[in-house]
């Protein structure tokens, strides 16, 4: 038998993240319901109006991307700081960080791609203007990677607790509060009629940082909570 | 496994180990070391902190004092090296329930060494799951699922084996398979550190008896 490498490890990882979203499905689908039903009761609850809508489609689109993944990233480590394979991915001599992101990735293709390729159609249904559209999608695709790697960091410090409830919303929410800002600026200057490439430079910048630094902390943090 | 002259040096070795809990102090000032071809059985009673420094040993907790080494070296400067010659089998299994036993050993194995789908068959053929491979592991009784977690023994090549009430809850069958197999390690220069309160049908074995008065 030989040692693996890094990458065999991570590709193996990835596939088992992937795997076990497959194998439950309810858990993948209850925040893309969730997200589905949040954006469909606005035109519902405030107004049918085109006018009103298109002014507030870009916020409520992102509002609900962040929930929804606050939800779906409520098991991220759970199950496996609960059936042990946490410690086992701790044991690996590959670098944990590399692991985490391995997860990070499956969770995003999972989660937040599904919720990012619908999201043009609740944006018509929200009426927002074809100008908005590109800005929407690539702000959604630039952002929620970095949503879900921040959350990842949270996540990673609660594992360990019992009943966290709210604590992973209260420690992961302000840490995503710039990039629904920069989200819903990028739209909104598209809509205006400037230029959303700054405010999505911005977000790449953002997406470049969590991506080499967030799996390093979420390393961290898993040793921390595991070591308890 | 071959011993190596040049390393005079015990394979692990644990000094002046000292753990508390919650201002309960579970050993004070432990030491011992683990040569190729010894195991250790932990025994002591509830609490006594067995699992403790099972994970002590393993890098898992870093709450305690004292000197661990491997090979002569402080674990802290070889910890991925050490890793990778440590197989953990905590008494929480690392089985996924929702995936059969072929994808957890898939991974678990992976992880640290390059293992076909074969030899994972062959393990779980000789883990007396040959039947089960395909089903998700929740539907599998507890102790077929700890002879999953066990299928590793046959899978990793690792010299240092920390296993965490192995025994638990196996049958008589399962009992004397892991016997043979621990026995097979040693005569083969693996070290192994196990803890449990089953007699073991295992010639010179050592025994470390935590929550003895000193």
């Amino acid at each position: 038998m030989s040692r693996v490498s890094a990458a065999a490890a991570f590709c193996a990882t990835l596939k088992r993240d992937l795997l076990i979203s497959i194998k439950r499905r309810n858990e993948v689908l209850n925040p893309f319901m969730f997200f589905l039903i949040v954006v469909s009761l606005f035109p519902l609850g405030i107004s049918p109006e085109g006018a009103m809508l298109r002014q507030i489609a870009a916020g409520v689109i992102w509002i609900a991307v962040l929930l929804a993944s606050m939800l779906s990233m409520d098991s991220l480590y759970r199950s496996d700081y609960e059936d042990g394979s946490l410690e086992q991915l701790l044991l690996s001599s590959q670098p944990l960080y590399l692991l985490v992101f391995a997860k990070n990735i499956a969770h995003w293709l999972v989660s937040g791609l599904p919720v990012i390729v619908v999201s043009p159609l609740l944006a018509y249904m929200l009426s927002l203007p074809a100008a908005g559209y590109p800005a929407l999608v690539l702000s959604l695709l630039l952002g929620v990677p970095v949503v879900g790697m921040v959350g990842s960091i949270a996540v990673a410090l609660t594992v360990g607790l019992g009943s966290r409830g709210l604590i992973l919303a209260v420690i992961a929410v302000p840490m995503s509060v710039p990039v629904l800002i920069f989200g819903t600026l990028a739209v909104q200057n598209s809509l205006a009629g400037a230029s959303p490439v700054g405010y999505l430079a911005l977000l790449g910048a953002m997406l470049a940082a969590a991506a080499s630094l967030a799996p390093v902390a979420t390393a961290a943090a898993l040793r921390i909570a595991l070591h308890g | 496994m071959i011993e190596n002259p040049q390393h005079s040096s015990p394979l692990f070795e644990v000094r002046e180990l000292s753990c508390e809990r919650e201002g309960h102090v579970l050993f004070r000032k432990l030491g011992f070391s683990l040569d190729r071809g010894e195991i250790l059985q932990v025994r002591g009673s509830n609490g006594a902190g067995k699992t403790s420094l099972l994970r002590i040993v393993c890098g898992l907790d870093g709450s305690h004092q004292g000197e661990l080494r491997w090979q002569g070296v402080p674990l802290a400067s070889c910890i991925d090296d050490f890793h990778s010659e440590l197989l953990y089998i905590g008494h929480r299994l690392g089985v996924n329930q929702a995936l059969t036993p072929l994808e957890n050993l898939r991974w678990s194995c992976r992880l640290h060494d390059r293992v076909g789908d074969g030899e994972i068959r062959d393990a779980l053929a000789e883990l007396g799951l040959a039947s089960h491979e395909n089903l998700p592991c929740r539907s599998l009784s507890a102790g077929q699922q700890q002879r999953v977690s066990l299928a590793r023994l046959l899978l990793r090549d690792a010299p240092l084996w920390a296993l965490d009430e192995p025994f638990a809850s196996l049958d008589a069958a399962g009992i004397a398979l892991l016997e043979k197999l621990l026995l097979r390690h040693s005569r083969s220069g693996g070290a192994a550190m196990v803890t449990t309160h089953h007699v073991l049908g295992i010639p010179c074995l050592r025994v470390l008896t935590l929550g003895l008065p000193q």
